[in-house]
């Protein structure tokens, strides 16, 4: 079932969220990168990032915490080894990235414009513990706007820019339009929400806990969108994990779902569901 | 080692001392298993135990018309052990395995070896034990436990190793002491080429520091608590020096679970574990 997300023709509603594929070759054991609508990658920096020394995962009733410090090669080296192999198994990719500032946003998205074979780019401007990560915390709208006009500046004409933002209800309807004014191409609703270890360390919150927010944020975000006449699509992500939390999803407005922490649980989750899906299956 | 995910039938559960061994029929786990290789297990029913266990997987052997049960050696403690470990005959459990992106790598030459164990964690040391004792390499052992409950299959042990040293924190069996202890008592008698350890941090910190010293070579299966066991979550950090001397952190689960013990950082490793 082939969708229209963001401008791009995609083979399946089901992708593969930021941070919960690994670099793709681990997830690749299970199904065949193609089977995704598209495989998001791990947030990705300038510079590289050695990402935590501890564990720092814990595992709640319904969810995640998760602090894993945003680890990845950086930029020259996911350009130089991931992406390539990515692509030469059929995915395609989003790549995620995150940055320092506004500055650093747009010198990686200036390098991700001259790369072959990036479908769009994600801005995870949902990153929970930003501060202490030392990365842009998009407290407010216009920090969004500021960071998705910038990467998208950048940008080649069809590379569209999704925006990640944080799955928080109160403030959705103002942040969407203000993503969608600056250019997105689809708002995803939701990333990590603000939470902290069981020792107190900030972290994000991620897994079926956050499914009742997620959904509220896509159906709200859809109908502010809507109202303001916002060519921007809506794409679901947070807890979900079968095929009826996904159609839930896109009967509230959403054009496309990402499977995240649910592949850690069962890493065949996401391609079971691109199949649960697509209406050829099975037919 | 391509792993895969399949739903397991539970074809026997045996209290063994303190552990249960839980064997099961994972089409596809136990064909393409490796000494140091594990599985990952969804515990609990609802969903609501997102996060997976990881068990060594102790034994792959035909058993009851199947060719290639996986048996897993499972100390009940917390909530995922104690319901793994209360599974019945003919119950179904989600694996994926066998996992592990680098499980024990075999010498090329028939050199002495050093296998040290402790508690349930020796579990992946016995099918490395039957594989060097192929390449005709002398399999010496040191098990250890805090008392003989907890002592993993001692009698075993003594069929495929040439010397056997048992060591208990109470003195039930073997001697009375710590792993640590005896290791290098038991290093300058084996002569080993290769120390393969598997049990707690500190136990495996403290092989790798002996072996070290004698001027051997260390594989450390390392315990991290994981998420997924998969390589997708980056919840296993393990805080490393890389060859070019780099310091790095690698995933236990897929640059793992076994590593040489001289290229992790031990300190760091201790701090984040505590942190």
């Amino acid at each position: 079932m082939s969708v229209r997300v963001a401008g791009l023709t995609l083979a399946s509603p089901v992708l593969v969220a930021s941070g919960c594929g690994g670099t793709g070759r681990e997830l690749s054991a299970y199904a065949p990168l193609s089977t995704y609508g598209a495989f998001t990658t791990r947030s990705i920096s300038r510079d590289a990032r050695p990402g935590s020394d501890g564990p720092t995962l814990a595992e709640t009733p319904a969810g995640l915490v998760h602090a894993t410090g945003l680890p990845n090669p950086g930029l020259d080296v996911f350009l130089a080894t991931e992406l390539p192999w990515l692509l030469t198994e059929g995915a395609r990719v989003v790549v995620s990235i995150v940055a320092r500032d506004l500055g650093e946003y747009g010198e990686v998205a200036r390098r991700l414009a001259t790369a072959p074979g990036v479908s769009a780019v994600e801005v995870n401007l949902a990153v929970p513990d930003a501060t202490e990560l030392g990365v842009l915390a998009a407290r407010e709208p216009f920090h969004v706007g500021a960071a998705v006009s910038t990467v998208l500046r950048e940008l080649p004409r069809g590379v569209p820019v999704l925006a990640k933002l944080r799955p928080d209800p109160v403030r959705v309807a103002e942040t969407v339009k203000v993503a969608a004014d600056a250019g997105a191409g689809a708002v995803v609703l939701g990333g990590a929400l603000p939470a902290a270890l069981p020792d107190g360390r900030p972290a994000g919150l991620s897994g079926p806990a956050v499914s009742p927010l997620a959904l509220r944020c896509v159906a709200d975000a859809r109908a502010a969108l809507d109202a303001a006449g916002a060519e921007c699509d809506v794409i679901a992500c947070g807890g979900i994990g079968t095929a009826e939390d996904a159609r839930t999803a896109l009967r509230l407005g959403a054009v496309a779902v990402q499977v995240g922490s649910a592949l850690f649980h069962d890493p065949t989750t996401a391609a079971r569901l691109a199949a649960a899906l697509d209406p050829d299956e099975g037919a | 080692m391509s792993p895969v995910h399949v739903t397991a039938e539970v074809l026997a559960s045996k209290r063994i001392g303190a552990f249960q061994h839980v064997t099961l029929v994972a089409p596809g786990v136990g064909e393409r298993f490796r000494p140091g290789a594990f599985v990952a297990v969804s515990v609990g029913t609802g969903g609501y135990h997102l996060a997976r266990r990881a068990f060594w997987i102790h034994q792959v052997r035909p058993l009851g018309g199947y060719a290639a049960t996986v048996t897993l050696v499972v100390e009940p403690r917390g909530q995922g052990t104690r319901w793994l470990a209360s599974r019945q005959r003919g119950d179904r459990v989600e694996v994926t395995g066998p996992l592990g992106g680098r499980p024990f790598a075999l010498p090329k030459e028939p050199v002495p070896t050093l296998l040290v164990g402790e508690g349930y964690a020796a579990a992946p040391l016995f099918a490395l034990a039957e594989r060097l004792r192929e390449r005709d390499c002398p399999v010496n052992l040191v098990l250890g436990a805090p008392d003989e409950a907890h002592l993993l299959s001692a009698l075993e042990a003594r069929r495929t190793a040439r010397a056997v040293t048992i060591v208990t924190g109470d003195g039930s069996v073997g001697a009375r002491g710590s792993v640590a202890e005896v290791l290098p008592e038991a290093l300058r008698r084996s002569g080993a080429a290769v120390v393969y350890a598997a049990g707690p941090a500190v136990t495996l910190h403290g092989a790798a520091a002996a072996a070290e010293e004698h001027g051997a070579w260390s594989q450390v299966a390392l315990e991290q608590r994981t998420t997924c066991g998969t390589g997708l979550c980056l919840g296993c950090p393990v805080p490393v020096v890389g060859e070019d001397g780099v310091a790095r952190t690698a995933r236990a689960c897929t640059d793992g679970p076994v590593v040489r013990g001289d290229r992790v950082r031990w300190d760091d490793l201790a701090r984040g574990a505590s942190a």
